[in-house]
């Protein structure tokens, strides 16, 4: 099937009290890729999961996975997708394998030894299968959450916030095997405030806020199109105005004159090409300079300007 | 229709009660114990025998103990088993699978009746070491207890559901399913009782659950079988209807 694996058209959910979690969201999730929904605590990331898992019930629109209709097909739907929240949540005294054939048959497949194993390996809980899970770690917890979300071999995974309170090497541990399930073919959707891990990890990122999808693109087009680059040229003495041979680009005077600033590019390296002309035309006009400070705006710099309304981008 | 699904919960319930199964299992048959040595040897050999249909008072009030067992373990079983997933956040694996009403009951309801059924085994063979009791219609009365089992693990069910808490847990167990079968005939026989008091026993519904299994074990009761299978099958059916719409609406589920 070459249509998108997952299509939310108008989807919104207003809670009991009129807050309004999901505000008309349209959305396509193509088959193999890793997609990162980013956003701030509230802005209705976990609703979204929810309302394609049947966790929570939308007031309007419509969800399609793997063509079908998620309303009128759930049973087929459900077999197919997997889902990590971001709480530990589990019988903490059943056993690690009996939690996760748990999962598995509860997602209407039968026991397999085969798939327990290499699902349990895959995560390093194999020697821990028959241990309490309130005995383990807390990294040692979430993984099991993943290994019971994949216990049925889904084709969809949802991760809400995986990496939320684990330590730094646990995180990039955890990045390793969402990247070994994209390889398997296995679509993933994750939602982290960690930006970090989105450019790390993610083919495209979607940016929400207050229930609005604000923007969906390639992470590599959203780079080029809204990232910036910024230097700082500390002059060796004041510049009254800037020289004709410079007008053409993105630059201006600050610190009365002493210090001359450059915003531009659109995160394709073309900022710091210019910068270098800037710098070899100020060489040939001997204009002297003592520093040169150049920062690339990150994504993160971008998606916190998204939702704080400023469309420009950021260096 | 999920059958794995419902087999896996059934399954993962009885594992739970297993892990449990000393605490679970010798709590009620001690209580049923001292119920029996208190009430069947020490006061039960001073009662005539005339009032009980002939019998002794120690096999008269067996029925009435299962039944006091098979209410408190049913409802306690099931009200915890979907209200633990709801404490923890876990239920959103059963929100999530591919798993609907019937699945949901036949594995939750399901095994918090087998777990009554068990222990009211268990509680038979217990009352034996105390009491000489037979059972006059032995189909009838393993058909009876397994209905009442699946009626109050279904009201127990909805319990679950409803609280928020383990305080509202255990006050409808505590508050009014004990009272009502104390009341309701365990241990004397409602013609025992005088007016207005007879009258009033008779808007006890626990009185009709008690009196029927009281048939099955002794062949007579105050009030005929059919009114007591009418009772219990209305209650099945007003809990199903219960469950049914708190699924469509998805009432403290899906909120």
């Amino acid at each position: 099937m070459d249509g998108p694996i997952l299509e939310l058209r108008g989807l919104s959910k207003t809670y009991k009290g009129g807050v309004r979690a999901l505000d008309s969201v349209d959305l396509d999730i193509r088959r193999g890729e890793i997609f990162a929904l980013l956003g701030p605590n509230g802005a209705g990331k976990t609703t979204l999961i929810g309302a394609v898992c049947g966790l929570v019930r939308p007031t309007e629109g419509t969800i399609r996975a793997f063509g079908e209709d998620v309303k009128s097909h759930w049973r087929s739907v459900r077999r197919r997708i997997g889902l990590v929240p971001q709480e530990l949540a589990f019988d903490m005294f059943a056993r690690v394998d009996h939690s996760v054939e748990y999962s598995r048959g509860m997602f209407g497949y039968p026991p397999n030894k085969a798939r327990l194993e290499e699902v349990l390996r895959s995560l390093s809980l194999w020697d821990k299968r028959e241990v309490k899970i309130r005995e383990l770690s807390g990294g040692m917890k979430r993984r099991v959450m993943i290994a019971k979300a994949l216990s049925h071999d889904p084709e969809l995974l949802f991760l809400d916030e995986p990496t939320a309170g684990v330590d730094v090497e646990l995180r990039r541990d955890m990045w390793r095997q969402i990247g070994a399930l994209r390889d398997q073919g296995t679509t993933i959707i994750l939602t982290t405030h960690y930006i970090e891990e989105a450019q790390e990890m993610a083919d495209r990122v979607g940016v929400i806020n207050k229930g609005k999808l604000l923007l969906v693109d390639d992470k590599d087009a959203i780079m080029a199109k809204l990232g910036r680059t910024e230097a700082r040229i500390i002059l060796g003495a004041p510049m009254s105005e800037l020289p004709p041979a410079l007008g053409e680009f993105p630059l201006s005077l600050e610190d009365e004159g002493r210090t001359l600033r450059y915003r531009g590019g659109d995160g394709t390296g073309k900022g710091k090409r210019e910068i270098a002309e800037v710098l070899r035309l100020l060489v040939r006009q001997d204009i002297m300079f003592e520093e040169v400070d150049t920062r690339e705006s990150t994504l993160e710099d971008i998606v916190v300007d998204l939702v704080d309304g400023r469309e420009g981008g950021a260096a | 229709m999920n059958l794995r699904g419902a087999i896996a919960i059934f399954t993962n319930e009885l594992l739970r009660f297993f892990r449990t199964a000393f605490g679970s299992i010798l709590s009620p048959v001690l209580t049923t114990s001292l119920y029996l040595v208190v009430f069947g040897a020490a006061i039960g050999s001073r009662m005539d025998p005339s009032q009980f249909g002939g019998s002794t008072y120690g096999a008269f009030i067996v029925p009435g103990l299962i039944m006091l067992t098979l209410l408190s373990e049913s409802t306690s079983n099931a009200s915890f088993g979907i209200y633990m997933p709801r404490f923890t956040g876990a239920i959103y694996e059963l929100l999530s699978a591919p798993v609907g009403v019937f699945e949901t009951l036949v594995g939750f309801v399901g095994a918090a009746a087998m777990k009554s059924l068990i222990i009211a085994g268990i509680i038979m063979l217990t009352a034996m070491l105390f009491v000489d009791y037979s059972v006059a219609h032995p189909f009838y009365a393993a058909g009876y207890i397994v209905l009442v089992a699946s009626a109050f693990a279904l009201f127990g069910f909805i319990l679950g559901l409803w609280a928020d808490g383990f305080e509202k847990l255990q006050i409808v167990p505590l508050l009014i399913l004990t009272p009502l079968t104390f009341l309701g005939g365990t241990f004397y026989s409602i013609k025992m009782l005088a007016e207005p008091w007879r009258t009033v026993a008779q808007f006890n519904p626990i009185f009709y659950l008690i009196s029927g299994l009281r048939w099955t074990f002794m062949g007579g009761s105050d009030v005929p079988i059919g009114l007591s299978l009418a009772c219990t099958v209305g209650f099945v059916v007003l809990c199903v209807g219960v469950i049914g719409f708190i699924f469509r609406t998805g009432w403290r589920l899906r909120e």
